[in-house]
């Protein structure tokens, strides 16, 4: 068997501040094949926007990353400046959050992609730059336009074609549609999803909310303090969670229509955990609704619940039919 | 860049430019007791004598009248005759201008240059050995007194080592002319010219280092790190060009002061500009020099002033388009 096109194992990402080190990451593993889509969820401050940074080691200076990120089965982590370099951008590509500040605000967008094109020695940069803006729906015009002049979904375009520059196998996607209007959202939503399968992209989809995932990802983590506390088929997780967090998330989401959810909105109590300090156990028993006794003591890992699927909660032990939904 | 921006803000200067007129003037008036008692004391003056004095320093007559003389004058760039040389005060400042413009402009551009250098090869490396140099380093020049500096490099170079002159702008028996006087000059300027440099290289430096710092954490700077750009490469393209924007404004107020830059230093190394003009002018007290070296100096810094906020857009698109 050939090595998977991304496979991450045992990742652990620990930031250094001045109040210590904080452990943002804690043993993630997981693997995406050519042409696949996987969704990674969770709420904000759970780590899942470290590991988009970690795959390509852009996280600020002295943070240190362990375990082992296998592009075709060369670790990322080993690899040396001038192979790094060559990596970046060409195997796999990252679509930063548009809305914040991902372009340099001095300069034209089109620039920004053009020189994304250069570094990596392609000619014809000038043809590149329209065909990527029009891939994404815009017109070729708007590549003198700067940043600022730029609606936050054009932005997010620009970001997704920024991305696609150097014909990436990978393109991981952080958060690309968060603090767009829900309209908006679902056109970048759309344009993700129509692109990952013409050009037949694998896709790490990062985001916080589960039901965005659903539509666009086959399989989907969830993320808890640091690790992946469920994993299976889309549908299925979300529809029926064997977490309690999962339940708790996706919950969270209303489905419109559903009386149930008019009567009675449901959310998840209580804050994530801060990240130095970390509940003993499950690391969720604090906030959880079906807690017991044992948890505070038992580690829990990565149980096996059905065909493909594994959650990090003692109740799968006590057998099948033992979801907590 | 509107056409109502650029006359807004030239309005603006000027407006600012007849406050220092107005306030210039009643600043001198507050002080001032009587010029003619002052510098004609001990001799025996007539009556007739000490009027014809006081209507030729324009003493004459209100206040009022006086402002509306002195005004009308101004706008006519006539800043009135020197007590001391009895020269019109303009033609004395036009002398002196070229010899201070030399030495600080050149100080203030090689300051420039290498604070900015400074400024970011620190902030990128944040924390480092070389960080604490650099800033450590901007930090003691910076809170030296130039005329201070300028006498220990003068006691030390001139002085004892005999490897530079000890004041002045040329040698005056060398009778050199052309390249060689030119070099003459340089030579008389290295030192004065050295002391400013180091005197403003560390406000540059730390300007320059605290606005690296600013964007250092900026996602577009992640970005370009992403798409494989060298760490030069992030630093200069994305990271410099940011944290220049704030720095213009400094670099320019610093080119509005290259004028009164100097006093201290010009005084200490004897260099015949507006500095050493202006500590005559103090010693008389040669008032209306006096007044017309301030109108000069306000002037200057709000000159740079303008072209700093004209220069803004230019660097800025988000200020262009807005």
């Amino acid at each position: 068997m050939s090595a998977p096109l991304l496979a991450v194992r045992d990742l652990a990402v620990r930031y250094r501040t001045d109040e210590g080190d904080v452990p943002a990451v804690r043993g993630v593993s997981f693997v995406l094949d050519q042409g696949e889509t996987l969704g990674l969820a969770g709420e904000s401050g759970c780590g899942k926007s470290s590991i988009a940074g970690a795959l390509l080691r852009v996280l600020p200076r002295g943070t240190e990353v362990t375990g082992e990120i296998l592009l075709d089965g060369e670790d990322v982590l080993a690899m040396k400046p001038g192979r790094l370099r060559a990596v970046r951008w060409t195997e796999l590509a990252i679509v930063f959050q548009g809305a914040l500040h991902a372009l340099n605000p001095v300069q034209q967008v089109g620039s920004q992609i053009a020189e994304a094109v250069e570094i990596h020695g392609q000619s014809l940069t000038q043809e590149r730059v329209a065909e990527l803006l029009e891939l994404v729906g815009l017109p070729a015009r708007r590549a003198r336009d700067y940043p600022h002049q730029l609606s936050g979904g054009q932005r997010q375009r620009v970001l997704i074609a920024l991305a696609l520059a150097c014909n990436p196998r990978i393109l991981v996607a952080d958060e690309p549609t968060t603090a767009l209007d829900v309209m908006v959202q679902a056109q970048v939503l759309a344009l993700l999803e129509q692109l990952q399968q013409e050009l037949g992209l694998a896709m790490l989809f990062i985001t916080h909310d589960l039901s965005t995932l659903t539509h666009v990802c086959r399989r989907i983590a969830v993320m808890y303090a640091g690790r992946i506390v469920e994993e299976g088929p889309s549908e299925d997780v979300f529809s029926r969670p064997a977490h309690p967090y999962t339940a708790a998330l996706a919950a969270a989401f209303p489905v419109i229509g559903d009386p149930a959810f008019r009567m009675r909105p449901s959310g998840l109590g209580g804050d994530p955990p801060d990240p130095r300090a970390i509940p003993t156990g499950c690391p969720f028993h604090p906030r959880c609704p079906v807690v017991r006794d044992e948890c505070a003591r038992t580690d829990v890992e990565l149980w096996p619940v059905a065909d493909g699927r594994r959650a990090a909660c003692v109740r799968v032990l006590d057998g099948p039919g033992a979801g907590t939904a | 860049m509107s056409v109502r921006f650029v006359v807004g803000k030239v309005l603006g200067a000027f407006a600012t430019l007849a406050f220092v007129l107005v306030f210039n003037f009643f600043l001198f008036r507050v002080v001032e007791s009587n010029p003619v008692a002052t510098l004609y004391r001990g001799r025996n003056l007539t009556d007739a004598q000490r009027d014809e004095l006081t209507r030729q320093f324009g003493l004459d007559g209100s206040k009022l009248e006086q402002f509306v003389r002195y005004v009308e004058q101004t706008l006519q760039l006539n800043l009135g005759r020197s007590y001391a040389t009895n020269r019109p005060v303009i033609e004395e400042i036009w002398a002196a201008a070229p010899q201070t413009i030399a030495l600080v402009g050149v100080a203030t551009v090689i300051s420039m240059v290498i604070g900015i250098l400074m400024g970011i090869s620190a902030g990128w490396r944040r924390g480092t050995t070389q960080d604490r140099v650099l800033t450590s380093t901007s930090m003691a020049t910076w809170s030296t007194p130039d005329f201070w500096l300028g006498m220990i490099l003068l006691t030390v170079f001139a002085v004892q080592l005999g490897l530079f002159p000890t004041g002045g702008i040329e040698d005056p028996t060398s009778g050199a002319t052309g390249f060689a006087k030119l070099l003459d000059q340089a030579w008389h300027m290295a030192l004065p010219c050295l002391t400013l440099a180091i005197a403003y290289v560390g406000e540059f430096a730390l300007v320059m280092r605290s606005s690296i710092l600013d964007v250092m954490r900026e996602d577009y700077l992640t970005l370009a790190r992403a798409k494989g750009l060298r760490d030069a490469q992030v630093r200069d393209r994305h990271a410099v060009r940011n944290a220049l924007l704030p720095s213009t404004a400094l670099i320019a107020i610093n080119f509005g002061f290259v004028l009164s830059g100097a006093i201290a230093v010009e005084t200490v190394f004897s260099w015949p500009g507006l500095g050493l003009l202006t500590t005559e002018a103090l010693r008389g007290p040669d008032l209306p020099m006096l007044q017309g070296l301030f109108l000069v100096f306000s002037a200057s810094v709000i000159f740079f002033n303008l072209v700093a906020d004209l220069l803004y857009p230019l660097l800025d698109p988000r200020v262009r388009y807005s």
